[in-house]
């Protein structure tokens, strides 16, 4: 539980750190590298999640997989 | 369920909680064929979603899922000899994304069945996005209610409530750089074990050295997972990403795993490569034993090969080829895609049952598994 606190609190500070009072570096017209599919976590959610099914079955552990997620605000 | 863990959680949460928010699902329709062979277990199904927006603020999508499992795996050849079990799992999904301003709201509701086993299970998300659509902020409940049964036993029949709490957060680094990381906690309450599953304790009356009595877990279980994952846009047209994820819970299991990916388009053709490495270990819960010295040694009692000590390692390719760049009819365009992941399992206190040796002197269990996934997947 230790780790997860610790984790959570780099990332944490990290995050305001880069966030506060700072106006957004990255510009929408500088997204386009971030928009390509291949800057998705997740490109194939359905592969994706069966490669999850895959391991929750065969594994103690469970959630917060590494690959679910992502979101670049590139509308 | 058999002795196979049943899990119908992992397509509902993929499809409502991933952090896109401001910008709803792309319309498509996948058709994939799942394969997986190993541990004298082998499974193989369809997965079909379909996924469409309604109007500029909604989407929704329908998925269905089977596994067709026919199994004699080292469980179930300790138990009953050689024989070998078939059974079918059915799964839908259905989930429904809401966008206003840079808001995503998110509910789905899914459905999962076999002879033995039924799970039902609704979920709400809500995404944001915020400072400059920088950061995305994504929170999300989700409730499960299972009911165990057996096949050999009409009038056994139990429940398992379920309860998953999840908090994401995905930032942009930079021009080429994103960084999320994903915090989940989950509570079970209920018939925990399988009512199949047995455990094995030392009797030196047996020819085999041991004897065999069902195994018996808490009722409940909370665990805890931390997960922390970037993806790195290289010089060249290729993304590189790894992450690393940190799992806890009230039964005395510690586990992590990493991962490193990369994707690699092929010039200005039609191909996609990619290529993977995943590398999982786990401790033991506390009450897991391969082999007890009496029966009725504890309260609680597991053989589980799940709940021991083990590692394993992935190595995964894929490949891709995009048949529609150009639009025809109401389709954008299309993919044809292939993957293999090559699985090595290595347990450090679970013996192979099976094998000669004596009661507990059984050479370590280890296994290997080969999983394909074939899918064709359309945009419109």
């Amino acid at each position: 539980m230790d780790k997860i606190k610790l984790i959570s609190l780099l990332f944490l500070a990290l995050l305001l750190l880069s966030s506060c009072g700072i106006k957004p570096w990255v510009k929408p017209y500088e997204r386009a590298k971030l928009a390509d599919p291949i800057m998705s976590f997740s490109r194939d959610p359905v592969s994706s999640a069966y490669s999850r099914h895959v391991y929750e079955a065969r594994e103690g552990a469970r959630g917060a997989d590494i690959s679910a997620g992502g979101g670049c605000g590139c509308n | 369920m058999q002795l196979n863990r049943p899990l119908g959680l992992a397509l509902l949460l993929a499809l409502p909680l991933i952090n896109q928010a401001a910008v709803l699902p792309e319309d498509r329709a996948d058709i994939l064929i799942h394969a997986y062979e190993g541990g004298g277990v082998e499974v193989i199904g369809p997965s079909i979603l379909i996924r469409k927006s309604l109007g500029n603020s909604l989407s929704a999508s329908v998925n269905y899922y089977e596994d067709s499992i026919t199994s004699a795996s080292i469980d179930v050849e300790m138990i009953s000899g050689a024989s070998t079990y078939t059974e079918n799992r059915k799964e839908h999904s259905f989930t429904v994304d809401y966008l206003h301003n840079s808001t995503i709201i998110s509910l789905g509701y899914n459905d999962s069945k076999e002879s033995d086993y039924t799970s039902k299970t609704t979920s709400f998300g809500i995404s944001q996005e915020m400072f400059g659509a920088m950061t995305t902020v994504t929170i999300s409940y989700a409730q499960g209610a299972d009911v165990v049964m057996k096949n050999t036993k009409p009038d056994f029949k139990e429940s398992v409530d379920r309860r998953i709490y999840r908090l994401g957060i995905s930032q942009v680094m930079s021009a080429n750089a994103i960084m999320g990381i994903t915090w989940e906690t989950i509570t079970d309450q209920g018939y925990l074990n399988n009512p199949y599953r047995m455990v094995r304790y030392v009797d030196d009356s047996k020819k085999r050295g041991f004897d065999l009595q069902s195994e018996k877990y808490p009722s409940t279980r909370n665990s805890s997972t931390i997960a922390i994952r970037g993806i790195y846009y290289l010089p060249y047209r290729a993304s590189l990403s790894a992450g690393y994820r940190y799992f806890t819970d009230s039964w005395g299991i510690d586990a992590s795993n990493s991962e490193l990916a990369y994707v690699h388009p092929l010039g200005d053709t039609e191909w996609t490569f990619d290529i993977k490495y995943r590398f999982y270990q786990q401790s033991a819960a506390t009450f897991y034993s391969d082999l007890y010295p009496t029966a009725d040694y504890q309260n609680h009692l597991a053989r589980d090969k799940e709940l021991s000590t083990f590692n394993s390692h992935t190595f995964g390719l894929g490949v891709s080829y995009e048949f529609l760049q150009q639009s025809w009819s109401i389709l954008d365009r299309g993919s044809l895609n292939l993957s293999y992941d090559y699985i090595v399992f290595s347990y450090d206190d679970f013996h192979d049952a099976t094998a000669g040796g004596g009661a507990g002197g059984e050479p370590l269990y280890e296994f290997s598994a080969n999983v394909f996934r074939l899918f064709v997947s359309v945009w419109y």
